[in-house]
């Protein structure tokens, strides 16, 4: 009998209280809690960490790399949402 | 969404590269590409899983509380790094298990040099001294590598790594301000580690086989023997001043070259050890299938757990 | 004096002798993550005996120290309990013996927080938040492997039975005790007893396993007289510093 692999967890850490959680590498557990836990001894050993989130990585959804251009190059042309696109007379402070 | 020909993803592919952008899983890439990288990345997992087992010969027998735990974590390190490389593997659809498998049925390579055994403690120094020296050369280098996944595990490999060597060249300079006993023994495992730590840096350039294309794609961002000239021209300095000998009676500065000139590498050793004949091939892989073989009840029944448990969830 | 000296040096015995036990796994582990696990463990457990070597050293005036105490004394002097020098065995025996151990442990450093001796309260608060993690890791793993395969149970079965012998001498007093215990300094164990066995019936009932009927036990590890297996441990831990006697590493 072939043994079923362990799944794969995506791993994400909070470094300090009052950032967010980001993602640092991934690793294999057989449920949740084992995640955590080995999370906690693999990336947080130096400590990097205030708390974690795992999620199983078949549970991520993503876009495909192929739709890149209509998704996210519309949004260049519209400098107007950067506040340094209007004019400011001189003087205004503030603002 | 429109056709793209093979050759336009191929251009874009290049291009990227050209540019230094990082290429990610889910974007195309060529087939030889992904193949490489899987056999580089997963060779060097294996290397830090194999990796343990030579210091991990000393951990029961260090010789004082600090050196215990500062061995402990190193070893420890290791097994992370191992992880940190399977997962960047694991990115671009080669699974652990198989590439475990590879490992223990032999079809799989890691670094030659694990394949020596630790014989005294002053092993340990040269072992972290030289070995994660040179190994760090190799790493920093990496941490440029085109593959985004691999370079961000290299990234956390160099900076976790960089107390290795210290606590290496720490315990070699320990031996050497020590009795005759000690210098003795730390000469004799830099004789013993020297040719060997050299070699990690794979064949010389005009043997190496998959060197070109690698430096093409900058999956390698330098060469063999320029690593392997930089190693040299950064330890030697440091054996001298802790009054090591470096085991090569051709090594000489050269002016010219800004570097040190050295003598012959026995490339015949390299292939015999790096094919499966070395002092400590059949115990290492035997070491690592008892491991896997011993885990494997605890595997399944973790795994039976985890499916009884979401089973009474759904009921 | 003298018995706050041999107090210290059994908990910090305990600490290293299983450390040293659980750093012979290190890079044979069932899974990587685990052997991560395992190590981490084994470095807390090395650095509470190092706290705690290094206070025994002071304490002891004899101008002696914490690698003095680790390294070289001679194997009947060594007081750690008979359960963490028990071989590794399978993967179920080294769960079976850590659990048991920490399921002990957090319980005594817990009372060891209020000890009257400033030094042992505050190696207890610092070793209290290793060994909980130590407890939860060990209870896990124990009900994963009670309740996973029939292997898995029947294996972890076995380790529970034999070890079971082991594990009254957690609780073993003896005028050392009594001494540091009028003093405010040490911990009464036998208060402990009725929420240790509670505490293990809990993790038990959920990893569908149960204790062996057979109430035989071992003890003699405290006043140091121990199985074979502490010879062994200590011919390969104090190796280096008897081949080669006052030396620096």
């Amino acid at each position: 009998m072939s043994t079923k692999v362990w799944p794969l967890w995506e791993v994400f850490i909070r470094s300090k209280q009052g950032l967010s959680h980001k993602h640092v590498g991934s690793l294999h557990a057989p449920d949740a809690e084992m995640a955590v836990s080995n999370a906690r001894d693999l990336y947080t050993r130096r400590s990097e960490g205030v708390s974690i989130w795992v999620v199983e990585s078949s549970q991520v959804f993503a876009n495909d790399p192929a739709d890149s251009d209509p998704l996210f190059e519309p949004s260049q042309t519209k400098i107007y949402r950067h506040p340094t696109f209007y004019e400011v007379p001189e003087g205004i402070e503030h603002m | 969404m429109k056709e793209i020909n093979m050759s336009e993803l191929e251009q874009q592919f290049q291009a990227k590269i050209a540019k230094d952008i990082k290429i990610e899983p889910k974007d195309w890439m060529p087939e030889a590409y992904r193949k490489t990288l899987i056999r580089q990345i997963s060779q060097h997992a294996h290397s830090e899983i194999i990796g343990m087992l030579p210091e991990g010969n000393w951990i029961t027998r260090a010789p004082n509380l600090r050196r215990k735990a500062v061995l402990l974590a190193k070893v420890q390190d290791e097994a992370g790094h191992g992880q940190y490389l399977y997962s960047a593997m694991e990115t671009l659809g080669e699974s652990r298990d198989k590439s475990m498998a590879d490992l223990i049925s032999g079809k799989a390579k890691y670094s030659s040099i694990f394949n020596y055994p630790t014989l005294s403690w002053a092993d340990i120094g040269a072992v972290g001294w030289l070995v994660d020296g040179a190994a760090i050369m190799n790493q920093v280098a990496l941490c440029r590598t085109s593959y985004g996944p691999y370079a961000r595990a290299m990234v956390r490999i160099c900076k976790e790594e960089s107390f290795h060597q210290r606590q290496g060249f720490e315990i070699m300079c320990t031996l050497m301000k020590g009795s005759k006993v000690q210098r003795e023994m730390a000469q004799d495992a830099v004789n013993r580690f020297w040719w060997p730590a050299l070699m990690m840096f794979g064949p010389s350039d005009a043997d190496s086989t998959h060197s070109q294309q690698s430096l093409d794609w900058k999956v390698k961002r330098h060469t063999n023997d320029e690593l392997r000239q930089s190693f040299i021209n950064a330890t030697v300095p440091q054996a001298e001043l802790i009054g090591l000998t470096i085991p090569d009676k051709d090594l000489k500065w050269n002016e010219a070259k800004g570097g040190y000139d050295f003598g012959p590498i026995d490339w015949e050793e390299f292939r015999q050890v790096i094919s499966g004949n070395g002092p400590c091939n059949a115990e290492r892989i035997s070491a690592r299938k008892n491991a896997e073989d011993n885990g494997q009840w605890v595997r399944e029944a973790a795994n039976a757990f985890a499916e009884k448990r979401s089973a009474k969830k759904a009921s | 004096m003298n018995s706050i000296y041999k107090y210290i040096l059994r908990i910090a015995d305990d600490s290293l002798i299983l450390g040293q036990r659980l750093s012979e796994l290190c890079g044979h582990g069932p899974a990587i993550e685990e052997d991560i696990a395992l190590t981490n463990i084994a470095l807390d457990l090395i650095g509470q005996a190092t706290s705690l070597y290094e206070y025994a050293a002071i304490v002891g005036g004899e101008g002696k120290t914490a690698d003095d105490l680790a390294f070289l004394r001679f194997e009947r002097e060594y007081t750690n309990v008979l359960l963490v020098e028990q071989p590794n065995g399978d993967f179920g025996m080294t769960i079976a013996r850590q659990w048991f151990f920490d399921s002990f442990r957090v319980l005594f450093y817990e009372a060891l927080l209020t000890s009257t001796d400033q030094q042992l309260a505050a190696i207890a608060a610092k070793s209290l938040k290793e060994t909980k993690y130590h407890w939860k890791h060990s209870s896990e793993w124990l009900i994963r492997l009670g309740d996973g395969t029939d292997e898995s149970h029947a294996r972890v079965q076995k380790s529970l039975n034999y070890l079971h012998r082991y594990t009254e001498e957690l609780f073993f007093m003896d005028e050392v005790d009594a001494d540091v215990i009028a003093q405010g300094i040490g911990v009464d164990l036998l208060a402990l007893k009725p929420i240790y066995d509670q505490k293990i019936e809990e993790v038990l009932l959920q990893a569908t396993l149960e204790l062996p009927t057979n109430n035989w036990k071992q003890v003699g590890g405290r006043v140091g007289k121990h199985s074979e297996h502490l010879g062994h441990i200590l011919s390969e831990l104090q190796y280096m510093q008897r081949a080669y006697p006052n030396m620096e590493w």
